[in-house]
């Protein structure tokens, strides 16, 4: 009963969403104030209605209700509640659902937040959100139904795959997701401007809080899924160039281009048409990267066959979206003026060149990724292209943006001059000088490089800070008023450009990383990084739906106990596979990492890393996403339109 | 290994085999070889997996691979010829850094081409003729002249 539930709820929601996209859009052609205005309450209903079909899988998966197919195949009685329920998105079909509830959620609150808009923007943009909406529930109702019955019903589900019961992972899809699907709201707004025929400063205004939201939760969902493969998979790698990590990287740089032109075009009035194509393209990206990687397609031609009829529709689906949106964008982009003017040295000029390089960096991952395909498709040709191309690529585009990073902020809007914004910055230079020239020392040139790298970004964004309070230029109490009186906004600017320098420190820290790989009997005890690792037990431990077995070691340094880690291997019979339990002891400075290999003659083969600022890497990115946050919370950004009242008494003042 | 597959490609996530740990054995005594061994694995890609090189991957053949390069790295053989003599075998395929030949050149040339369309894009963008700006109003023709007169 309760899955049928589901399954009509889904039925609803399609019907609702196709009513979504097509009453509002006619009401805001016509001026009908009231179909306009059943915009909010469709999204709501919508949401309500896949609300009610995800609760109603929810429930099929707590009570292991195995005569549903999907839950036959991915869950068992035994599983943990916990990942009976972030198992629902450990598969297609339920994630699939995931995607289409977390995009009626964003319908929903443009519905409540956007009570400030113009009628006709909030109605189109609530209309476009409906009409995208409706294609991908109807690819969950037709080709992709979670609520499919199994008759007569297994006494015992497959299980999940034993690498996704992890509590990291069973949070890591719906942070991703948001990330992806809550840019479908910028892409709205780009599309109801094109259709009003009208991008302002407002626009820029209205667009920012939701793209600096979704990125936000890209940046983290990012970071949480490197995270995983760090701790989970056992030889201290996290980040692979692997198609997957590219798919998601590819709108996290689109959509870092688009926050940063998007101030451009709420302070300036300029580069309107490009941010426009950019909240178009980064959306784009974002269904790229969900649905054309979970066809398989880029792994290899046959993993798409294998599947027809889902990939078939989510290819017309995807050209469907992609190809109206672009297509208006040709139609109507002209019309929409450009306006503001600036000298190509200027704030909006390093604004303009962050676009162009990570765009620049955008398009290479896109080209070492899908090009394994076209090869293939084409000429035939069997290629790779893997991590040596990215990294021998990527670089030297990073380069320049980490440098344009701390000097932008220093330039004044609409015309600058470098020389005194370089001036005000030598003690930054000299610090990421110093920085590399002691990292050199001891560590190989590009390591030190990054090292550099990183303290001009983070020196840079105290700089930033330093000059918005004109600090030690004006007295001590001025600055300070003036420090408290520095918008969020910029703080969280700052703050996220410290994130990146904090990431970037963790990067070069994983280069000098030291490893050994030692086949060792209980008793003896191994060097490695000034650490004396001693293996005491070797046993065995039961767990609810795995067997394990632990090694105990302990970890001294000067006669001292730093840490007793226990890496183990389980074994899921049911699953017959077997997956590797990481132990990491962190000071946030480097983390100790031991990983159990098999055992042999009584001996066990251990592999032990110490990583430098390896946890740097995920720290920087939950800075940089909590800098996007605080960046969300500027009352500026709430209020509709700009206080002129308030302008004016600050200048007779 | 299908089934694994099709769960993982959910996820933004690298497919890995839970075992990627070698057998000291299989290392190379001399730590400047093995580190080299190393360094010629990472350019390598293990066949079965998804862009993983064979120091990464924890499949059979990665090990066997390993073997491999490190039998050739101990005989002496220059990182140049042991990339020729794998890529004779298995193919460009091997290579996670393809070669540099007219098929990848648009490839190796995809940042330049990216850096100059983007400034290009952008001079052309910035010499379109701007609408001029609108004439001044009769009501602020009069107030301009009158702060200029003060």
């Amino acid at each position: 009963m309760i899955p049928e539930l589901g399954h009509f709820a889904l039925a609803l929601a399609v019907v609702i969403a196709a009513a979504q996209a097509i009453l509002p859009l006619i009401g805001a052609h016509r001026r009908d104030a009231a179909l306009m205005a059943s915009a909010p309450a469709l999204a709501f209903g919508q949401f309500l209605a896949l609300a009610l079909a995800f609760g109603a899988l929810l429930w099929s998966s707590v009570v292991s209700d195995f005569s549903v197919y999907n839950i036959a195949e991915n869950s068992q009685s035994v599983k943990p509640l916990l990942y009976k329920i972030t198992g629902i998105w450990g598969d297609h079909e339920g994630s699939i659902l995931l995607w289409c509830l977390i995009l009626a959620i964003c319908g929903a609150l443009v519905g409540v937040f956007g009570r400030a808009l113009p009628a006709s923007v909030r109605a189109r943009v609530i209309g476009v959100l409906g009409a995208t909406s409706a294609g991908f529930v109807l690819f969950s109702l037709t080709v992709s139904n979670p609520f499919v019955r199994l008759w007569p019903p297994p006494l015992e589900g497959h299980g999940m795959n034993p690498l996704l019961e992890d509590p990291g992972l069973a949070f890591h899809p719906p942070i991703l997701y948001a990330g992806y699907v809550g840019f479908a709201i910028p892409f709205a707004f780009a599309l109801a401007a094109l259709i009003e025929g009208r991008v302002d400063a407002a626009w820029g205004r209205w667009v920012r809080p939701w793209a600096l939201a979704a990125w936000a939760f890209l940046t983290g969902g990012i970071a949480l899924g490197s995270w995983w493969s760090y701790y989970v998979l056992g030889w201290g790698g996290y980040w692979f160039w692997d198609p997957v990590e590219n798919a998601s990287l590819l709108p996290w740089l689109a959509g870092t281009a688009l926050v940063h032109s998007a101030i451009v075009v709420e302070k300036r009035d300029a580069l309107k048409i490009w941010t426009v194509l950019l909240a178009i393209g980064t959306f784009s990206m974002s269904l790229c990267g969900t649905f054309l990687v979970r066809s398989g397609i880029l792994n290899s031609v046959h993993a798409f066959a294998n599947d027809p009829a889902r990939g078939v529709f989510i290819l017309v689906l995807l050209a469907l979206v992609i190809g109206t949106a672009l297509a208006l964008f040709a139609w109507r982009a002209p019309s929409l003026l450009p306006t503001g003017i600036f000298a190509p040295l200027s704030r909006e000029g390093a604004l303009v060149l962050n676009n162009i390089l990570l765009c620049s960096i955008a398009a290479v991952v896109f080209t070492g990724t899908t090009y394994p395909l076209f090869a293939q498709l084409l000429a035939g040709a069997q290629l790779s292209v893997g991590a040596p191309f990215f990294n021998a690529t990527v670089l030297p585009l990073a380069i320049p943006l980490f440098a344009a990073m701390v000097v932008g902020p220093m330039l004044s809007w609409k015309r600058a001059a470098l020389a005194p914004a370089l001036m005000r910055l030598w003690w930054v230079a000299l610090a990421a000088l110093a920085i590399g020239l002691i990292a050199s020392l001891r560590t190989d040139a590009l390591p030190a490089f990054g090292f550099a790298a990183s303290a001009w970004l983070i020196a840079g964004a105290f700089a930033e800070i330093v000059e918005r309070a004109r600090l030690f230029r004006v007295s001590l109490g001025a600055s300070l008023a003036r420090l408290a009186g520095i918008p969020l906004a910029a703080w969280g600017a700052a703050i996220a450009h410290a994130g990146m320098g904090i990431t970037v420190a963790g990067i070069a820290g994983m280069a000098i990383a030291d490893h050994r790989i030692v086949a060792i009997h209980p008793g003896e005890t191994v060097e490695l990084g000034g650490y004396r690792w001693t293996l005491e037990d070797l046993r065995d431990a039961p767990g609810p739906n795995y067997t394990a077995r632990l090694a105990d070691i302990r970890v001294t340094r000067n006669g001292q106990t730093i840490a007793l880690m226990s890496p183990g291997r389980r074994s899921y019979p049911l699953q017959r596979t077997a997956t590797t339990d990481t132990a990491i002891r962190t000071n946030l400075l480097r983390d100790l990492y031991a990983v159990l290999g098999e055992e042999r003659d009584g001996k066990a083969v251990l592999r032990l890393h110490v990583n430098i600022l390896a946890p740097w890497i995920w720290l920087g990115a939950l800075v940089m996403a909590f800098g996007g946050g605080l960046s969300l919370v500027d009352r500026r950004l709430r209020i509709g339109a700009p206080v002129r009242r308030a302008a004016a008494r600050a200048v007779s003042a | 290994m299908i089934r694994v597959l099709g769960f993982l490609v959910l996820l933004a996530l690298p497919l890995a085999s839970a075992f990627a740990i070698s057998d000291p054995a299989e290392m190379l005594p001399d730590p400047k070889e093995e580190a080299r061994a190393e360094a010629i694995g990472r350019q390598l890609r293990c066949l079965v997996c998804q862009n993983e090189s064979i120091e990464d991957s924890g499949a059979d053949l990665a090990r066997d691979l390993r073997q491999v390069v490190r039998q050739h790295v101990a005989a002496g053989e220059k990182d140049q010829e042991i990339i020729t003599w794998m890529v004779s075998r298995y193919g460009d395929f091997v290579r996670l850094r393809p070669p540099f030949e007219p098929l990848t050149w648009l490839l190796w040339a995809s940042p330049a081409l990216a850096l100059g369309g983007g400034v290009l894009f952008v001079a052309f963008a910035a010499r379109q003729k701007r609408p001029a700006p609108a004439p001044l109003s009769p009501a602020e023709q009069r107030k301009l002249k009158d702060l200029l007169k003060s």
